[in-house]
């Protein structure tokens, strides 16, 4: 399949997903298991794409595994979104120049 | 004040409509896009990220410019370009999307109750395509029913900021040093950090299934049999697994689709909107 396959997929299917209960449903979700299982999907399934990827995602594990406490500890005191990713990146950059 | 002007001029081609001005009704274009502009800005560079990882799964600008105006979804779109890069089935695929963007699906039911019934069809079917979490987050602050025409000014103010950061991050991305390239790549996880740390300081149980996200994620990685699997294999079944075991375990009290229509109700009882 070509990349432009899997984003008309990708489009298609997440378009479904936002489309149905306007159009179709158009109802609350009683469902307890679910309602509480897509409540915890997100942090679930993010937390699961960082970690070990982020180990990866350097030239040295060291460097993402230090990213990774960085930006656990700067998203636990501020949260904001930007001195979190901004911590994570320099860093790396920082183990690059000072290792 | 200008606000007014704008509103009451926005009313006049349409004289079927007759709108009580409330303020923060967020009846206009205008003022949807107005709200949507700072999140649109937030969107600009938080995509960014996602555009470096797009580059380094080889995507062009182009095919990260329709990734993103397309799917507007930050964990979808990620886990997108992990299956992308590992050549991954159709089935996997579907998938992915399904289990990573549902939770719109709780966001779509909670709006369809901010919808007034009887509007035209057609604008369900393009509100709908605007439903992501800071822009659902506009929509259902507003008092009453959303109006078609604030939604789509939302819309505009918000949308292109996420697919122009995309296309940033990818030319970025090939443009960089290799050394600041390298360091761009974290990036993408300092997001994620930041969207699922702070809720867990106050959720406990939702922290509790980050941190079994992390440990049980490692696991898979390196244990026998599983670490064999495609890493987006892994992420879907995890995924599934921790989240439906969080569900059973610890299911949650809140409604966001009863409140919505508490509010409708509330709104209406004021004699609000028609």
């Amino acid at each position: 399949m070509s990349v432009y396959g899997y984003i008309i997929i990708m489009a298609l299917v997440t378009y479904a997903i936002r489309v149905v209960p306007l159009t179709v449903l158009r109802k609350p979700i009683k469902n307890k298991f679910l309602r509480s299982f897509l409540y915890y999907v997100p942090y679930i399934t993010l937390a699961v794409m960082t970690f070990p990827a982020i180990l990866d995602a350097t030239s040295m594990p060291l460097y993402g595994a230090l990213a990774f406490i960085v930006g656990i500890a700067f998203a636990w005191i501020n949260g904001n979104l930007f001195v979190v990713e901004a911590g994570c990146v320099l860093v790396v950059l920082a183990c690059h120049y000072l290792h | 004040m200008e606000e007014e002007k704008v509103r009451q001029s926005q009313n006049k081609p349409d004289s079927d409509e007759v709108i009580i001005d409330l303020p923060k009704a967020g009846a206009s274009f205008f003022r949807g896009m107005r709200d949507a502009v700072p999140i649109g800005l937030g969107y600009l560079a938080v995509s960014f990220s996602l555009g470096i990882a797009c580059g380094n799964a080889d995507l062009s600008i182009a095919q990260g410019f329709w990734l993103s105006a397309l799917n507007v979804s930050s964990s979808g779109q990620y886990a997108g370009i992990v299956l992308i890069r590992e050549h991954a089935t159709l089935i996997e695929l579907i998938l992915m999307i399904l289990i990573a963007n549902a939770r719109y699906m709780l966001m779509s039911c909670a709006l369809s109750q901010k919808l007034n019934p009887n509007m035209p069809f057609f604008h369900r079917l393009l509100i709908g395509y605007g439903i992501t979490d800071e822009i659902f987050g506009l929509e259902i602050a507003v008092p009453g029913y959303v109006k078609p025409r604030y939604a789509y000014g939302a819309m505009l103010g918000a949308i292109p900021g996420w697919a122009i950061g995309t296309c940033l991050g990818v030319f970025m991305g090939n443009v960089m040093p290799p050394v600041f390239a390298e360091a761009m790549n974290v990036a993408i996880f300092g997001m994620f950090l930041a969207i699922i740390i702070p809720p867990a300081k106050t959720d406990k149980i939702a922290g509790v299934f980050v941190l079994a996200g992390f440990i049980a994620s490692f696991i898979a990685s390196v244990a026998p049999i599983v670490s064999g699997l495609s890493s987006g294999t892994r992420i879907l079944i995890l995924t599934v697994v921790l989240s439906a075991i969080a569900a059973v375990l610890f299911p949650i009290k809140e409604n966001i689709e009863e409140e919505a229509k508490e509010q409708v109700e509330a709104f209406e009882a004021k004699g609000g909107e028609k």
